[in-house]
Protein backbone atom coordinates (compact mmCIF):
# COMPACT_ATOMS: atom_id res chain seq x y z
CA UNK A 1 0.00 0.00 0.00
CA UNK A 2 2.43 2.20 1.10
CA UNK A 3 4.08 1.20 -2.59
CA UNK A 4 1.31 1.83 -3.83
CA UNK A 5 1.32 5.16 -2.93
CA UNK A 6 4.48 6.19 -2.79
CA UNK A 7 4.60 5.63 -6.64
CA UNK A 8 1.59 7.46 -7.53
CA UNK A 9 1.07 10.04 -5.00
CA UNK A 10 3.47 12.61 -6.73
CA UNK A 11 1.87 11.84 -10.15
CA UNK A 12 -1.12 12.91 -8.60
CA UNK A 13 0.33 16.03 -6.38
CA UNK A 14 1.94 17.00 -9.82
CA UNK A 15 -1.22 16.64 -11.87
CA UNK A 16 -3.29 19.05 -9.03
CA UNK A 17 -0.52 21.87 -9.06
CA UNK A 18 -0.18 21.56 -12.91
CA UNK A 19 -4.05 21.78 -12.89
CA UNK A 20 -3.90 25.00 -10.62
CA UNK A 21 -1.19 26.46 -13.75
CA UNK A 22 -3.51 25.49 -16.08
CA UNK A 23 -6.36 27.44 -14.22
CA UNK A 24 -4.68 31.01 -13.56
CA UNK A 25 -4.34 30.58 -17.15
CA UNK A 26 -7.05 29.41 -18.45
CA UNK A 27 -9.26 32.12 -16.41
CA UNK A 28 -7.67 35.01 -18.66
CA UNK A 29 -8.90 32.99 -21.61
CA UNK A 30 -12.48 32.65 -20.19
CA UNK A 31 -13.00 36.08 -19.17
CA UNK A 32 -11.94 38.25 -22.09
CA UNK A 33 -14.09 35.53 -24.21
CA UNK A 34 -17.13 36.24 -21.90
CA UNK A 35 -16.87 40.14 -22.60
CA UNK A 36 -15.19 40.31 -25.93
CA UNK A 37 -15.97 36.94 -27.57
CA UNK A 38 -12.45 36.75 -28.39
CA UNK A 39 -10.01 33.97 -27.68
CA UNK A 40 -6.81 36.21 -27.17
CA UNK A 41 -4.13 34.13 -28.39
CA UNK A 42 -1.87 36.41 -27.16
CA UNK A 43 -2.61 35.15 -23.51
CA UNK A 44 -0.11 32.51 -23.68
CA UNK A 45 2.82 34.77 -24.87
CA UNK A 46 1.67 37.19 -21.81
CA UNK A 47 3.04 34.40 -19.48
CA UNK A 48 6.09 33.43 -21.50
CA UNK A 49 6.96 37.30 -20.97
CA UNK A 50 6.10 37.06 -17.46
CA UNK A 51 8.73 34.28 -17.01
CA UNK A 52 11.73 36.15 -18.94
CA UNK A 53 10.85 39.29 -17.25
CA UNK A 54 11.30 37.28 -13.95
CA UNK A 55 15.07 35.87 -15.19
CA UNK A 56 15.84 39.38 -16.73
CA UNK A 57 14.85 41.06 -13.45
CA UNK A 58 15.70 38.56 -10.83
CA UNK A 59 18.48 38.51 -12.16
CA UNK A 60 19.72 42.35 -10.60
CA UNK A 61 17.01 42.96 -8.02
CA UNK A 62 16.18 40.76 -4.89
CA UNK A 63 13.41 38.69 -5.00
CA UNK A 64 11.18 41.15 -3.20
CA UNK A 65 11.06 43.61 -5.89
CA UNK A 66 11.47 41.20 -8.88
CA UNK A 67 8.46 39.65 -8.11
CA UNK A 68 5.91 42.10 -7.73
CA UNK A 69 7.56 44.20 -10.80
CA UNK A 70 7.30 41.18 -12.96
CA UNK A 71 3.71 41.07 -12.30
CA UNK A 72 3.06 44.64 -12.47
CA UNK A 73 4.87 44.56 -15.59
CA UNK A 74 3.15 41.48 -17.36
CA UNK A 75 -0.30 43.48 -16.09
CA UNK A 76 0.81 46.52 -18.05
CA UNK A 77 1.53 44.88 -21.02
CA UNK A 78 -1.93 43.39 -20.65
CA UNK A 79 -3.49 46.16 -20.47
CA UNK A 80 -0.95 47.67 -23.18
CA UNK A 81 -1.65 45.18 -25.78
CA UNK A 82 -5.75 45.34 -25.53
CA UNK A 83 -5.17 48.92 -25.62
CA UNK A 84 -3.06 48.93 -29.08
CA UNK A 85 -4.48 45.60 -31.07
CA UNK A 86 -8.03 45.35 -29.61
CA UNK A 87 -9.80 48.53 -28.90
CA UNK A 88 -8.97 49.98 -32.10
CA UNK A 89 -11.06 47.09 -33.49
CA UNK A 90 -13.89 47.44 -31.30
CA UNK A 91 -16.74 47.68 -34.07
CA UNK A 92 -15.10 45.33 -36.26
CA UNK A 93 -16.05 41.88 -37.46
CA UNK A 94 -14.96 39.54 -34.93
CA UNK A 95 -12.79 38.11 -37.33
CA UNK A 96 -10.65 41.13 -37.42
CA UNK A 97 -10.02 41.11 -33.57
CA UNK A 98 -8.73 37.35 -34.06
CA UNK A 99 -6.13 37.95 -36.54
CA UNK A 100 -4.95 41.05 -34.65
CA UNK A 101 -4.78 38.41 -31.56
CA UNK A 102 -2.62 36.09 -33.93
CA UNK A 103 -0.77 38.95 -34.85
CA UNK A 104 0.11 39.90 -31.26
CA UNK A 105 0.75 36.61 -30.28
CA UNK A 106 3.50 36.11 -33.02
CA UNK A 107 5.09 39.83 -32.47
CA UNK A 108 5.48 38.91 -28.49
CA UNK A 109 7.08 35.21 -29.67
CA UNK A 110 9.29 37.00 -32.26
CA UNK A 111 10.44 39.49 -29.68
CA UNK A 112 10.95 37.46 -27.31
CA UNK A 113 13.38 35.57 -29.94
CA UNK A 114 15.07 38.64 -30.33
CA UNK A 115 15.99 40.19 -26.86
CA UNK A 116 16.72 36.80 -25.61
CA UNK A 117 18.90 35.52 -28.90
CA UNK A 118 16.41 32.28 -28.65
CA UNK A 119 18.67 30.76 -25.94
CA UNK A 120 16.87 29.20 -22.68
CA UNK A 121 17.11 31.21 -19.83
CA UNK A 122 17.36 29.63 -16.18
CA UNK A 123 14.01 30.06 -14.67
CA UNK A 124 15.74 31.72 -10.60
CA UNK A 125 15.21 29.41 -7.58
CA UNK A 126 12.57 31.08 -5.69
CA UNK A 127 13.44 30.66 -1.81
CA UNK A 128 10.89 28.24 -0.17
CA UNK A 129 8.46 26.99 -2.93
CA UNK A 130 11.45 25.42 -4.78
CA UNK A 131 12.70 23.20 -1.58
CA UNK A 132 11.70 19.83 -1.50
CA UNK A 133 9.15 18.17 0.52
CA UNK A 134 8.49 14.52 1.62
CA UNK A 135 4.91 13.78 2.00
CA UNK A 136 3.90 10.32 2.89
CA UNK A 137 6.93 8.81 1.35
CA UNK A 138 6.54 11.14 -2.37
CA UNK A 139 9.09 13.63 -2.51
CA UNK A 140 8.02 16.76 -4.52
CA UNK A 141 8.57 20.93 -4.50
CA UNK A 142 6.63 23.07 -1.84
CA UNK A 143 5.13 24.65 -5.16
CA UNK A 144 3.55 21.54 -6.00
CA UNK A 145 1.70 21.88 -2.73
CA UNK A 146 1.12 25.91 -3.11
CA UNK A 147 -0.42 26.34 -6.71
CA UNK A 148 -3.42 24.63 -5.98
CA UNK A 149 -3.99 26.65 -2.37
CA UNK A 150 -2.88 30.42 -4.28
CA UNK A 151 -4.63 29.21 -7.11
CA UNK A 152 -8.34 28.43 -4.85
CA UNK A 153 -7.70 31.24 -2.98
CA UNK A 154 -6.78 33.66 -5.98
CA UNK A 155 -10.54 31.85 -8.09
CA UNK A 156 -12.76 32.69 -4.55
CA UNK A 157 -11.20 35.97 -4.35
CA UNK A 158 -11.93 36.28 -8.41
CA UNK A 159 -15.41 34.96 -8.02
CA UNK A 160 -16.52 37.48 -4.87
CA UNK A 161 -15.34 40.31 -7.00
CA UNK A 162 -17.33 39.35 -10.09
CA UNK A 163 -20.50 38.61 -7.88
CA UNK A 164 -20.45 41.07 -5.28
CA UNK A 165 -18.85 44.12 -6.52
CA UNK A 166 -19.52 47.29 -8.41
CA UNK A 167 -17.22 46.76 -11.03
CA UNK A 168 -18.04 43.03 -10.94
CA UNK A 169 -21.62 43.41 -11.76
CA UNK A 170 -21.14 46.10 -14.58
CA UNK A 171 -18.25 43.09 -16.02
CA UNK A 172 -21.91 40.83 -16.31
CA UNK A 173 -24.13 43.37 -17.65
CA UNK A 174 -21.05 44.32 -20.37
CA UNK A 175 -20.67 40.24 -21.17
CA UNK A 176 -24.40 40.09 -21.82
CA UNK A 177 -24.94 43.57 -23.42
CA UNK A 178 -22.35 46.37 -24.37
CA UNK A 179 -25.07 48.83 -25.43
CA UNK A 180 -27.44 48.36 -22.27
CA UNK A 181 -24.55 48.44 -20.57
CA UNK A 182 -23.27 51.80 -22.09
CA UNK A 183 -26.56 53.34 -20.91
CA UNK A 184 -26.30 52.47 -17.60
CA UNK A 185 -23.46 54.83 -17.60
CA UNK A 186 -21.00 52.20 -17.77
CA UNK A 187 -17.35 52.99 -19.18
CA UNK A 188 -17.22 49.85 -21.31
CA UNK A 189 -13.80 50.36 -22.37
CA UNK A 190 -12.72 50.61 -18.86
CA UNK A 191 -14.17 47.48 -17.61
CA UNK A 192 -12.29 45.40 -20.93
CA UNK A 193 -9.16 46.98 -19.20
CA UNK A 194 -9.65 46.05 -16.01
CA UNK A 195 -10.77 42.12 -17.78
CA UNK A 196 -7.10 42.36 -19.47
CA UNK A 197 -5.32 43.38 -16.34
CA UNK A 198 -6.87 40.75 -14.22
CA UNK A 199 -6.43 37.64 -16.88
CA UNK A 200 -2.80 39.26 -17.13
CA UNK A 201 -1.96 39.60 -13.26
CA UNK A 202 -3.55 35.74 -12.87
CA UNK A 203 -1.21 35.09 -16.21
CA UNK A 204 1.72 36.16 -14.43
CA UNK A 205 1.21 34.21 -10.89
CA UNK A 206 0.36 30.95 -13.12
CA UNK A 207 4.24 32.05 -14.54
CA UNK A 208 5.97 32.06 -11.74
CA UNK A 209 4.52 29.18 -10.33
CA UNK A 210 4.78 26.84 -13.60
CA UNK A 211 8.80 27.96 -14.10
CA UNK A 212 9.40 27.18 -10.86
CA UNK A 213 8.86 23.66 -11.47
CA UNK A 214 10.03 23.70 -15.25
CA UNK A 215 13.27 25.88 -14.75
CA UNK A 216 13.83 26.83 -18.22
CA UNK A 217 11.84 29.42 -20.31
CA UNK A 218 12.28 29.77 -23.82
CA UNK A 219 10.33 32.11 -26.44
CA UNK A 220 7.49 28.93 -27.10
CA UNK A 221 8.00 27.45 -23.56
CA UNK A 222 4.18 28.81 -22.84
CA UNK A 223 2.74 27.60 -26.04
CA UNK A 224 1.89 24.37 -24.44
CA UNK A 225 0.53 25.35 -21.31
CA UNK A 226 -1.30 28.16 -22.64
CA UNK A 227 -3.18 25.61 -25.26
CA UNK A 228 -4.27 23.52 -23.16
CA UNK A 229 -5.15 26.57 -20.65
CA UNK A 230 -7.52 27.37 -23.31
CA UNK A 231 -8.45 23.49 -23.61
CA UNK A 232 -9.50 23.58 -20.41
CA UNK A 233 -11.71 27.06 -20.60
CA UNK A 234 -13.47 24.87 -23.53
CA UNK A 235 -13.59 21.81 -21.42
CA UNK A 236 -15.11 23.82 -18.47
CA UNK A 237 -17.50 26.09 -20.61
CA UNK A 238 -15.75 28.95 -22.48
CA UNK A 239 -16.81 32.27 -20.61
CA UNK A 240 -17.45 30.45 -17.50
CA UNK A 241 -14.56 31.46 -14.58
CA UNK A 242 -15.60 28.03 -12.44
CA UNK A 243 -15.59 25.89 -15.68
CA UNK A 244 -12.22 26.80 -16.91
CA UNK A 245 -11.15 26.21 -13.30
CA UNK A 246 -12.49 22.85 -12.81
CA UNK A 247 -11.09 21.93 -16.67
CA UNK A 248 -8.00 23.11 -15.63
CA UNK A 249 -7.69 20.60 -12.47
CA UNK A 250 -9.25 17.86 -14.66
CA UNK A 251 -6.83 18.48 -17.71
CA UNK A 252 -3.79 18.47 -15.20
CA UNK A 253 -4.83 15.56 -12.90
CA UNK A 254 -6.06 13.30 -16.22
CA UNK A 255 -1.97 14.45 -18.03
CA UNK A 256 -0.40 13.13 -14.81
CA UNK A 257 -2.45 9.54 -14.56
CA UNK A 258 -1.77 8.92 -18.17
CA UNK A 259 2.35 9.81 -17.43
CA UNK A 260 2.00 7.24 -14.13
CA UNK A 261 0.45 5.06 -16.59
CA UNK A 262 3.69 5.15 -18.39
CA UNK A 263 2.48 6.38 -21.51
CA UNK A 264 3.96 9.93 -21.14
CA UNK A 265 4.29 10.29 -24.96
CA UNK A 266 0.49 10.58 -25.08
CA UNK A 267 -0.18 13.07 -22.48
CA UNK A 268 -0.72 15.87 -24.77
CA UNK A 269 -2.43 13.91 -27.21
CA UNK A 270 -5.08 13.00 -24.58
CA UNK A 271 -5.84 16.87 -24.18
CA UNK A 272 -6.38 17.74 -27.68
CA UNK A 273 -8.44 14.06 -28.11
CA UNK A 274 -10.54 14.97 -25.34
CA UNK A 275 -10.83 19.30 -26.96
CA UNK A 276 -12.02 17.22 -29.88
CA UNK A 277 -14.15 15.11 -28.24
CA UNK A 278 -16.12 17.93 -25.90
CA UNK A 279 -16.67 19.87 -29.46
CA UNK A 280 -18.49 17.04 -31.01
CA UNK A 281 -20.47 16.21 -28.06
CA UNK A 282 -20.80 19.12 -25.57
CA UNK A 283 -19.65 22.46 -27.50
CA UNK A 284 -20.86 24.58 -25.02
CA UNK A 285 -18.48 22.65 -22.11
CA UNK A 286 -19.00 21.80 -18.73
CA UNK A 287 -20.79 25.59 -17.52
CA UNK A 288 -21.23 27.07 -21.09
CA UNK A 289 -23.95 28.64 -22.04
CA UNK A 290 -25.78 27.61 -25.15
CA UNK A 291 -24.12 30.41 -27.78
CA UNK A 292 -25.88 33.51 -28.18
CA UNK A 293 -24.70 36.21 -30.61
CA UNK A 294 -24.62 39.60 -29.27
CA UNK A 295 -26.81 41.86 -30.67
CA UNK B 1 -38.80 76.28 -20.35
CA UNK B 2 -37.59 73.54 -22.79
CA UNK B 3 -35.33 70.74 -21.15
CA UNK B 4 -34.13 69.34 -23.94
CA UNK B 5 -33.51 71.00 -27.85
CA UNK B 6 -33.01 69.30 -30.85
CA UNK B 7 -31.81 71.33 -33.61
CA UNK B 8 -31.65 70.15 -37.06
CA UNK B 9 -30.04 66.83 -36.01
CA UNK B 10 -28.92 64.81 -39.02
CA UNK B 11 -27.28 60.63 -38.83
CA UNK B 12 -26.49 58.18 -41.25
CA UNK B 13 -25.12 55.16 -41.36
CA UNK B 14 -24.31 52.77 -44.12
CA UNK B 15 -24.38 55.62 -46.87
CA UNK B 16 -28.10 55.52 -45.36
CA UNK B 17 -29.62 58.86 -43.96
CA UNK B 18 -31.62 58.20 -41.26
CA UNK B 19 -32.27 61.26 -39.57
CA UNK B 20 -32.35 64.17 -42.50
CA UNK B 21 -32.31 67.11 -40.22
CA UNK B 22 -34.85 67.05 -37.43
CA UNK B 23 -35.61 69.63 -35.01
CA UNK B 24 -38.02 69.36 -31.79
CA UNK B 25 -38.44 70.31 -28.31
CA UNK B 26 -39.18 68.85 -24.96
CA UNK B 27 -40.66 71.11 -22.57
CA UNK B 28 -40.28 70.29 -18.57
CA UNK B 29 -42.80 68.24 -17.25
CA UNK B 30 -44.54 67.25 -20.65
CA UNK B 31 -44.60 64.13 -21.89
CA UNK B 32 -43.36 64.40 -25.76
CA UNK B 33 -44.14 61.64 -28.34
CA UNK B 34 -42.87 60.68 -31.79
CA UNK B 35 -45.08 58.91 -33.75
CA UNK B 36 -44.36 57.13 -37.33
CA UNK B 37 -44.13 54.22 -38.95
CA UNK B 38 -40.94 51.67 -38.95
CA UNK B 39 -38.00 53.29 -39.96
CA UNK B 40 -39.27 56.72 -40.00
CA UNK B 41 -36.58 57.45 -37.29
CA UNK B 42 -37.65 57.24 -34.11
CA UNK B 43 -35.12 54.66 -32.79
CA UNK B 44 -33.14 56.80 -34.28
CA UNK B 45 -33.63 59.99 -32.83
CA UNK B 46 -33.77 58.86 -29.37
CA UNK B 47 -29.86 56.26 -29.79
CA UNK B 48 -28.69 59.93 -31.22
CA UNK B 49 -29.54 61.84 -27.79
CA UNK B 50 -28.28 58.87 -25.93
CA UNK B 51 -25.12 59.13 -28.15
CA UNK B 52 -24.80 55.38 -29.10
CA UNK B 53 -24.51 56.74 -33.09
CA UNK B 54 -22.54 59.20 -34.19
CA UNK B 55 -24.05 62.20 -35.24
CA UNK B 56 -23.89 63.70 -38.29
CA UNK B 57 -24.82 66.98 -38.02
CA UNK B 58 -27.20 69.08 -35.96
CA UNK B 59 -27.33 70.45 -31.82
CA UNK B 60 -28.64 68.61 -28.75
CA UNK B 61 -29.15 70.80 -25.93
CA UNK B 62 -30.14 69.99 -22.55
CA UNK B 63 -30.92 72.43 -19.59
CA UNK B 64 -29.24 74.45 -21.90
CA UNK B 65 -26.06 72.82 -21.97
CA UNK B 66 -24.33 71.43 -25.31
CA UNK B 67 -24.62 67.58 -24.90
CA UNK B 68 -24.26 66.75 -29.13
CA UNK B 69 -20.66 65.69 -27.97
CA UNK B 70 -20.86 64.08 -24.95
CA UNK B 71 -20.19 59.95 -24.72
CA UNK B 72 -23.35 58.51 -23.33
CA UNK B 73 -21.84 57.97 -20.09
CA UNK B 74 -21.43 61.46 -19.92
CA UNK B 75 -25.23 62.30 -21.10
CA UNK B 76 -26.54 59.67 -18.49
CA UNK B 77 -24.97 61.34 -15.65
CA UNK B 78 -26.51 64.76 -17.22
CA UNK B 79 -29.93 62.91 -16.47
CA UNK B 80 -30.91 62.02 -19.75
CA UNK B 81 -31.65 58.13 -18.80
CA UNK B 82 -33.14 55.92 -22.48
CA UNK B 83 -35.45 52.80 -21.76
CA UNK B 84 -34.58 51.08 -24.38
CA UNK B 85 -36.49 48.78 -27.12
CA UNK B 86 -36.88 45.49 -26.09
CA UNK B 87 -36.28 46.28 -22.47
CA UNK B 88 -33.00 44.85 -22.67
CA UNK B 89 -32.74 44.21 -18.80
CA UNK B 90 -29.36 41.72 -17.86
CA UNK B 91 -30.86 38.46 -17.95
CA UNK B 92 -27.77 37.42 -16.04
CA UNK B 93 -28.43 39.68 -13.43
CA UNK B 94 -30.96 39.87 -10.15
CA UNK B 95 -33.71 42.05 -10.33
CA UNK B 96 -32.06 43.82 -7.64
CA UNK B 97 -28.70 43.82 -9.52
CA UNK B 98 -30.52 45.14 -12.50
CA UNK B 99 -31.69 48.10 -10.43
CA UNK B 100 -28.24 48.93 -8.58
CA UNK B 101 -26.80 49.22 -12.38
CA UNK B 102 -28.96 51.21 -12.76
CA UNK B 103 -27.31 54.12 -10.38
CA UNK B 104 -24.20 52.52 -11.74
CA UNK B 105 -22.92 56.33 -11.56
CA UNK B 106 -24.32 57.53 -8.48
CA UNK B 107 -22.10 57.25 -5.13
CA UNK B 108 -24.70 57.93 -2.24
CA UNK B 109 -25.51 54.50 -0.86
CA UNK B 110 -28.18 55.70 1.32
CA UNK B 111 -29.37 57.85 -1.65
CA UNK B 112 -29.25 54.69 -4.15
CA UNK B 113 -31.05 52.44 -1.68
CA UNK B 114 -33.90 55.48 -1.18
CA UNK B 115 -34.20 55.29 -4.73
CA UNK B 116 -34.50 51.28 -4.71
CA UNK B 117 -37.58 51.67 -2.18
CA UNK B 118 -38.90 54.44 -4.60
CA UNK B 119 -39.13 51.78 -7.04
CA UNK B 120 -40.36 49.12 -5.07
CA UNK B 121 -42.69 51.33 -4.04
CA UNK B 122 -44.08 51.71 -7.34
CA UNK B 123 -43.73 48.32 -8.93
CA UNK B 124 -44.61 45.94 -6.04
CA UNK B 125 -43.81 43.26 -8.29
CA UNK B 126 -39.77 44.12 -8.22
CA UNK B 127 -39.83 43.53 -4.50
CA UNK B 128 -41.11 40.07 -4.64
CA UNK B 129 -39.10 39.17 -7.53
CA UNK B 130 -36.23 41.02 -6.34
CA UNK B 131 -33.62 38.16 -6.15
CA UNK B 132 -34.71 36.15 -8.94
CA UNK B 133 -32.63 36.75 -12.34
CA UNK B 134 -34.28 39.22 -14.45
CA UNK B 135 -34.24 36.38 -17.52
CA UNK B 136 -36.91 34.58 -15.66
CA UNK B 137 -39.61 37.48 -15.77
CA UNK B 138 -42.40 38.04 -17.21
CA UNK B 139 -42.30 40.52 -20.37
CA UNK B 140 -44.33 43.05 -18.30
CA UNK B 141 -42.40 42.51 -15.27
CA UNK B 142 -39.02 43.05 -17.55
CA UNK B 143 -40.43 46.20 -18.92
CA UNK B 144 -41.27 47.32 -15.04
CA UNK B 145 -37.99 46.63 -14.56
CA UNK B 146 -36.54 48.26 -17.44
CA UNK B 147 -38.27 51.56 -16.38
CA UNK B 148 -37.25 51.22 -12.95
CA UNK B 149 -33.71 50.71 -13.83
CA UNK B 150 -33.94 53.61 -15.59
CA UNK B 151 -35.34 55.53 -12.59
CA UNK B 152 -32.31 54.75 -10.62
CA UNK B 153 -30.38 57.04 -12.14
CA UNK B 154 -32.27 59.76 -11.30
CA UNK B 155 -33.30 60.75 -14.61
CA UNK B 156 -34.31 64.40 -15.56
CA UNK B 157 -35.57 63.73 -18.79
CA UNK B 158 -36.43 59.84 -19.16
CA UNK B 159 -36.80 58.50 -22.65
CA UNK B 160 -38.79 55.47 -23.79
CA UNK B 161 -38.46 53.76 -27.12
CA UNK B 162 -41.66 51.08 -27.73
CA UNK B 163 -42.17 50.15 -24.11
CA UNK B 164 -45.62 48.68 -24.96
CA UNK B 165 -43.47 46.64 -27.99
CA UNK B 166 -44.63 42.85 -27.24
CA UNK B 167 -46.80 43.36 -24.36
CA UNK B 168 -49.95 41.85 -24.08
CA UNK B 169 -52.94 44.90 -23.67
CA UNK B 170 -53.50 44.57 -19.95
CA UNK B 171 -49.70 45.51 -19.70
CA UNK B 172 -49.59 48.50 -22.00
CA UNK B 173 -52.57 49.74 -19.79
CA UNK B 174 -50.23 49.34 -16.94
CA UNK B 175 -47.33 50.47 -18.97
CA UNK B 176 -49.04 53.94 -19.47
CA UNK B 177 -50.77 54.45 -16.52
CA UNK B 178 -47.27 54.47 -14.51
CA UNK B 179 -46.03 56.86 -17.75
CA UNK B 180 -49.22 58.94 -16.44
CA UNK B 181 -48.18 58.89 -12.60
CA UNK B 182 -44.84 59.58 -13.42
CA UNK B 183 -45.25 62.42 -15.72
CA UNK B 184 -48.08 63.77 -12.80
CA UNK B 185 -45.01 64.08 -10.23
CA UNK B 186 -43.14 66.16 -12.57
CA UNK B 187 -41.50 63.41 -14.85
CA UNK B 188 -40.33 65.05 -18.32
CA UNK B 189 -40.85 62.10 -20.55
CA UNK B 190 -40.19 61.49 -24.31
CA UNK B 191 -41.75 58.61 -25.39
CA UNK B 192 -41.89 56.78 -28.65
CA UNK B 193 -44.10 54.42 -30.11
CA UNK B 194 -46.05 52.02 -32.67
CA UNK B 195 -48.92 52.32 -30.43
CA UNK B 196 -49.65 55.67 -32.03
CA UNK B 197 -53.37 55.96 -30.09
CA UNK B 198 -52.13 55.21 -26.38
CA UNK B 199 -49.15 57.72 -27.30
CA UNK B 200 -51.17 60.43 -28.53
CA UNK B 201 -53.49 60.29 -25.48
CA UNK B 202 -50.62 60.37 -23.24
CA UNK B 203 -48.49 62.89 -24.79
CA UNK B 204 -48.95 66.56 -24.19
CA UNK B 205 -46.89 67.59 -27.90
CA UNK B 206 -46.46 65.11 -30.67
CA UNK B 207 -44.39 64.66 -33.70
CA UNK B 208 -45.13 62.67 -36.52
CA UNK B 209 -42.07 61.48 -38.07
CA UNK B 210 -41.66 59.49 -41.74
CA UNK B 211 -38.50 58.86 -43.03
CA UNK B 212 -36.09 60.67 -41.32
CA UNK B 213 -38.13 63.68 -41.38
CA UNK B 214 -40.74 65.29 -38.70
CA UNK B 215 -43.95 66.28 -40.98
CA UNK B 216 -46.10 67.45 -38.25
CA UNK B 217 -46.70 68.81 -34.75
CA UNK B 218 -49.29 69.50 -32.14
CA UNK B 219 -50.67 68.75 -29.40
CA UNK B 220 -51.59 65.12 -28.95
CA UNK B 221 -55.26 65.85 -28.67
CA UNK B 222 -54.96 67.78 -32.12
CA UNK B 223 -53.04 64.49 -34.03
CA UNK B 224 -55.47 62.57 -32.55
CA UNK B 225 -58.44 64.23 -34.38
CA UNK B 226 -56.87 65.16 -37.53
CA UNK B 227 -57.74 62.91 -40.27
CA UNK B 228 -54.37 62.21 -42.21
CA UNK B 229 -53.17 60.87 -38.85
CA UNK B 230 -56.04 58.97 -38.29
CA UNK B 231 -56.05 57.23 -41.84
CA UNK B 232 -52.29 56.64 -41.56
CA UNK B 233 -51.26 55.28 -37.85
CA UNK B 234 -54.66 55.00 -35.72
CA UNK B 235 -55.89 52.82 -38.29
CA UNK B 236 -59.31 54.19 -37.86
CA UNK B 237 -61.35 54.08 -41.00
CA UNK B 238 -63.73 50.65 -40.79
CA UNK B 239 -61.98 48.45 -43.02
CA UNK B 240 -60.88 44.79 -42.30
CA UNK B 241 -57.76 44.40 -40.69
CA UNK B 242 -55.05 42.56 -42.80
CA UNK B 243 -53.57 40.00 -41.31
CA UNK B 244 -50.39 41.38 -40.00
CA UNK B 245 -51.01 44.21 -38.16
CA UNK B 246 -47.50 46.13 -38.23
CA UNK B 247 -47.26 45.53 -42.34
CA UNK B 248 -47.49 49.20 -41.49
CA UNK B 249 -45.33 50.71 -44.70
CA UNK B 250 -44.27 54.20 -44.38
CA UNK B 251 -46.51 55.63 -46.82
CA UNK B 252 -49.27 52.92 -46.82
CA UNK B 253 -52.23 54.08 -45.00
CA UNK B 254 -54.56 50.93 -43.83
CA UNK B 255 -57.02 51.25 -46.78
CA UNK B 256 -53.98 50.45 -49.13
CA UNK B 257 -52.46 47.92 -46.54
CA UNK B 258 -54.34 44.96 -47.62
CA UNK B 259 -53.94 45.89 -51.61
CA UNK B 260 -50.07 44.76 -52.69
CA UNK B 261 -48.27 48.10 -52.21
CA UNK B 262 -47.73 49.10 -56.23
CA UNK B 263 -48.51 52.79 -56.03
CA UNK B 264 -46.14 54.60 -54.39
CA UNK B 265 -48.74 57.64 -54.05
CA UNK B 266 -51.06 55.99 -51.86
Amino acid sequence: MTDFIGANLPYLLGGISVGGQYALIAIGYTMVYGILRLINFAHGDIFTVAGFLMVYMSATMPLAVSLPLTIALTVLLGFLVERAAYKPLREAPRMSIMISAIGVSYLLQNLMWYITGGLAKQYPRLPWVSDSVTIFTATTKVVTLVTPVLTLALVIALVQLINHSRIGMAMRAVSKDFETAKLMGIKIDRVISITFIIGSFLAAVGSALYFTNYTAVTPTVGAMPGLKAFVAAVFGGIGSIPGAVIGAFIIGVSENIIKALGLTTFSDAFTFALLILILIFKPTGLFGEAATDKV
Amino acid sequence: MSLLTVRDLKVSYGGIEALKGISFDVDEKKIVTLIGANGAGKSTTLRAISGLVPIKAGAITFEGRDITSLDTSQIVAQGVVLVPEGRRVFPNLTVLENLKIGAYLRRDQAEIKKATEYVFERFPRLEERHWQMAGTLSGGEQQMLAVGRALMARPRLLMMDEPSLGLAPLVVRDIFTIIHRLSEEGMTILLIEQNANAALRAADTAYVMETGRITMTGTGEELLNNQAIRDAYLGTKRVRKPKVPDAADTTASPTTQSIPATDPSA
